[in-house]
């Protein structure tokens, strides 16, 4: 048995060694960085972190981030939860076609979307806003939500509808009240994965935006390149956007095991 | 069941305008370039088919795409096996559980272009821990902006590191939902480990396993960020997958109808392969 | 085959039990008869499925033995105990055909296939799946494979106990009856010892010899099932048995003399001890309505065809009697009387008259 509980230790010692290197930079002067090898910081420097916090360029970066993720995660379920509930107590017309079309979205490459999005928000006035890269973001995040909660909501016994309606409640009452709450473990689920998508994602988030929306990982690619290699300040920037998302698991966490199964094992 | 129902076509319909919006448009605007020749001042040239032909031809496609394949390929090889192997390691249940899960999820949410960085800044031949130990301590002459097996090893390591563990939750939500009867009946039937694998385990897990190579196929298909902020597709061209080459086109030369037919091809390749896994997935669930 | 002894055994989940609500099995100490054929009836959370697991080795007793033909087993796991269990639901090994899934405990001892293919079509043609063995195993419906379960159970001639945990949960009901006749059919041509744990009362009074009932951790009775029904030796016995069971009413005991309700009562025999709480025990199969005796009211009655189930209220008690005829209406006034010989004091519980013989 003890020898077993090596291999998740030693993977998730090989995890952490980036990481731990990331957050070593972050404390480092960039000359020391620069100078040579070291484990350790000689000297423990909290100036890149300072820059951050008070260099606007740098924290609208991650307000703007926070922000996008925030909207579009809202905006992803509050549409698929509908939908969601359409497909998994309705039979209609064209259900199962449009179910796989849906699925077929979060197989695209973003690439190919990167210019027709370019064009296409520049178009309707909405390029380098937060609406823009929240609604791009959908595109992958709402197949994805719908998949989810589809699977929660069909483990749900429709004789729990037929008792409300019984009961005398009117649909969206009996959706907030009764049937939301059965399933929030699946939209806990759903809002953690657009998080996480919205989050990461990078080439449409920058394809999108130019200065007011801007993503942090457009501030930090354009910090590495301008300034030269500033590498403590971004090691620093890394390792704050990894803390939200820390954070966020952290709370799912006992989800996360059934989650990932996508309500559907 | 399900009732039969028109109406539930209005439920449907916010997802369907936003999706349809982000999808079909731009769809519709790739299509048209796809046929279509530019010098820009938006002045258009019917080209037909020509660009699907000369992409399909082309060298250059031809190298991307034996890229895509080759890393691809070797990622699924490496991460589906390693993911299982350490799901099937893990406790089933107790307090070390929910420690190991968030530890292991952390990568997955690490902005892609933090995940280039940190594995640049990782990797840097005199400064960076990795660079530093392969050359230094272990004296293995490791340059990845120089040597393209460098830089293929870096990005394939890079890649496990930061989505193993998508196929390790998967397996092991797959593994923790066999009741324990099962493997008591395996106990008083004197089965060895490896029949308890083969024969209880891996059958009950074909579902998420099925999930598992679907998404990773579809993602490392389709990746840029990560190994564009690594590699930027270099040493030369040597790490330039087909994401990358299509950005490179598209964006950088601006050339848009060639861009657009590639994204096309592109697209159906992707589409193709995974339409194949999801019928075969969505056939075992009948 | 082996003789099965329980000694003083205790459970508790908890590892450090403060006091006898932390156990799941207060004290148990009985001898299983080899190749008898029992039942452990009780409700849910009375023990039974925590004393099936430690009897099979998937549990080990907080205190006290379990003994295997005098050899202690209480430490041995179940694969070397020689049982064999069968599960709520159907366990069986989806990839493999029904012959594979019989013939598995077999080849992972290592017997010869000449062997294997013997026992596993004798076992199969008792189980009526003789048609069926190249068939894979996930394709047959609950029943078939939960036939295949037993047949795991079975297919080993040196298995020393069966056990059943509520094997007919997902079965159909109208399939049940059909695999507690085979599981009978099965007991009598293969004398081997079978433990059947349920909370049916018609599926234990139908399979066992022996019937052991158990409530909140201790076993309040054992015997066949015509000693269950004709006399429980605890309240709970006499409740839990019977449709409806066995009516429980309060009453008071002075002078050797019982009385309900201000009424006197005759009982079977003389009252053996008296405690804190005393109660008479009828079946309703032996109330009778009469023109003199108790007097109660009908509240509601039902036809339910062999017979007429009355429920009457006398004073502030409901009483069940069951007769023949059509059904009286509710409201009227009628009179009780109880056969002496099926009337019963119980004392705490437990029974307290003594049959005079």
């Amino acid at each position: 048995m003890k020898h077993r509980a090596l291999i998740p230790i030693l993977y998730i010692f090989f995890l952490m060694v980036p990481i731990y290197w990331l957050v070593i930079m972050s404390f480092k002067t960039t000359n020391e960085i620069l100078g040579g090898f070291s484990l350790f910081p000689q000297v423990w420097t909290f100036e890149s972190y300072q820059t951050i916090f008070t260099d606007p360029t740098w924290y609208w970066g991650y307000i703007n981030s926070i922000s996008y993720v925030t909207l579009n995660t809202v905006i992803s379920l509050a549409v698929a939860l509908p939908a969601a509930y359409a497909f998994s107590r309705y039979r209609f017309m064209g259900d199962k076609h449009l179910f796989f079309w849906l699925l077929t979205n979060r197989m695209a490459p973003a690439a190919v979307f990167a210019l027709p999005f370019f064009q296409l928000y520049s178009a309707v006035g909405l390029f380098d806003t937060y609406l823009a890269v929240a609604l791009a973001h959908c595109l992958f995040n709402i197949p994805l939500s719908v998949w989810i909660l589809e699977g929660f909501m069909s483990g749900v016994p429709k004789e729990l509808d037929e008792t409300a309606y019984v009961d005398g409640y009117s649909f969206p009452v009996f959706f907030v009240k009764i049937f939301l709450p059965t399933i929030k473990a699946g939209v806990g689920v759903a809002a953690f994965f657009c998080f996480m998508f919205s989050w990461v994602e990078l080439l449409l988030a920058k394809t999108l935006t130019a200065v007011y929306a801007k993503p942090i990982a457009a501030v930090m690619t354009r910090t590495a390149s301008s300034a030269g290699y500033e590498l403590g300040l971004l090691a620093a920037a890394g390792v704050l956007t990894i803390i939200p998302g820390a954070i966020v698991i952290y709370f799912v966490r006992n989800y996360i095991a059934k989650g990932f199964a996508m309500g559907r094992v | 069941m399900k009732t039969e129902n028109p109406k539930a076509w209005f439920f449907v319909l916010p997802v369907l305008a936003l999706v349809a919006f982000n999808a079909l448009i731009p769809l519709m605007t790739v299509v048209n370039y796809s046929v279509q020749e530019t010098f820009g001042n938006n002045l258009f040239f019917w080209q037909g088919l020509d660009w699907f032909e000369n992409i399909l031809r082309s060298d250059r496609f031809h190298g991307a795409l034996g890229r895509q394949i080759l890393f691809t390929a070797t990622i699924l090889a490496i991460e589906i096996p390693l993911g299982v192997i350490i799901a099937l390691a893990m406790p089933r249940s107790g307090p070390w559980v929910s420690v190991c899960l968030v530890l292991m999820a952390l990568p997955l949410l690490i902005p892609w272009n933090v995940v280039g960085a940190m594995w640049n800044i990782f990797t840097l031949p005199d400064i960076g821990l990795l660079g530093y130990t392969l050359n230094t301590v272990l004296g293995i002459d490791y340059d990845m902006t120089q040597n393209p097996t460098a830089a293929w090893a870096t990005i394939i390591l890079m890649d496990v590191w930061h989505w193993t563990s998508l196929v390790v939750l998967l397996a092991y939500a797959g593994l923790i939902s066999i009741p324990e009867p099962y493997y008591q009946a395996a106990r008083i039937d004197g089965a060895s480990n490896w029949s308890v694998f083969r024969y209880i385990q891996l059958p009950k897990m074909k579902r998420v396993l099925t999930i598992a190579v679907l998404l990773r196929f579809m993602d490392s298909f389709n990746i840029y960020t990560e190994v564009f902020v690594l590699t930027g597709g270099g040493p030369g061209n040597s790490t330039t997958l087909l994401s990358i080459d299509l950005v490179k086109v598209a964006l950088g030369q601006f050339d848009l109808g060639n861009a657009a037919a590639m994204s096309l091809i592109y697209f159906a390749f992707t589409l193709l392969v995974s339409w194949l896994f999801y019928t075969i997935m969505m056939k075992d669930e009948e | 085959m082996a003789k099965i002894t329980l000694d003083k055994l205790s459970h508790s989940y908890d590892p450090n039990p403060s006091g006898p609500d932390d156990y799941a099995l207060k004290e148990i100490d009985l001898d299983w008869v080899d190749g008898g054929a029992y039942a452990l009836l009780g409700p849910s959370g009375c023990g039974k499925s925590t004393l099936l697991n430690i009897i099979s080795g998937l549990l080990t007793p907080s205190d006290g033995r379990v003994l295997f033909d005098g050899k202690d087993v209480t430490d041995l796991p179940p694969d070397q105990r020689n049982i064999a269990q069968v599960f709520q639901f159907p366990v069986i090994y989806d990839t493999m055909s029904v012959y594979d899934n019989l013939a598995f405990p077999l080849r992972n001892r290592g017997v010869d296939a000449a062997r294997v293919d013997k026992r596993v079509m004798e076992i199969a043609t008792m189980l009526e799946l003789e048609d069926q063995l190249k068939t894979r195993a996930s394709n047959l419906t609950p029943d078939n494979k939960q036939k295949i379960s037993m047949g795991r159970g079975l297919v080993r001639d040196d298995v020393n106990v069966v056990m059943f945990d509520e094997p007919l949960t997902v079965i159909d009901p109208a399939l049940k009856w059909k695999l507690r006749s085979k599981l009978k059919e099965l007991h009598q041509k293969i004398a081997v010892t079978m433990i059947y744990v349920t909370h049916d009362q018609t599926e234990a009074l139908t399979f066992a010899d022996q019937v052991v009932v158990m409530q909140d951790g201790i076993i309040v009775q054992i015997g066949t099932p015509v000693e269950l029904f004709e006399r429980p030796r605890h309240t709970f016995v006499g409740h839990f048995i019977g449709s409806p069971g066995m009516n429980v009413l309060p009453c008071e005991v002075s002078g050797g003399l019982a009385t309900f309700g201000g009424h006197p009562v005759e009982l079977e025999g003389r009252i053996s001890k008296v405690g804190q709480k005393t109660e008479i025990g009828i079946r309703p199969e032996y109330v009778r309505l009469t023109d003199s005796g108790i007097p109660a009211v009908v509240r509601k009655a039902a036809d339910i065809g062999r017979h007429t189930v009355v429920e009457v209220i006398a004073g502030k008690s409901s009483i069940n009697a069951i007769i023949d005829g059509p059904p009286p209406e509710a409201g009227t006034q009628v009179h009780l009387s109880f056969d002496p010989s099926q009337t019963r004091v119980y004392s705490d519980g437990w029974i307290a008259t003594e049959v005079a013989s």
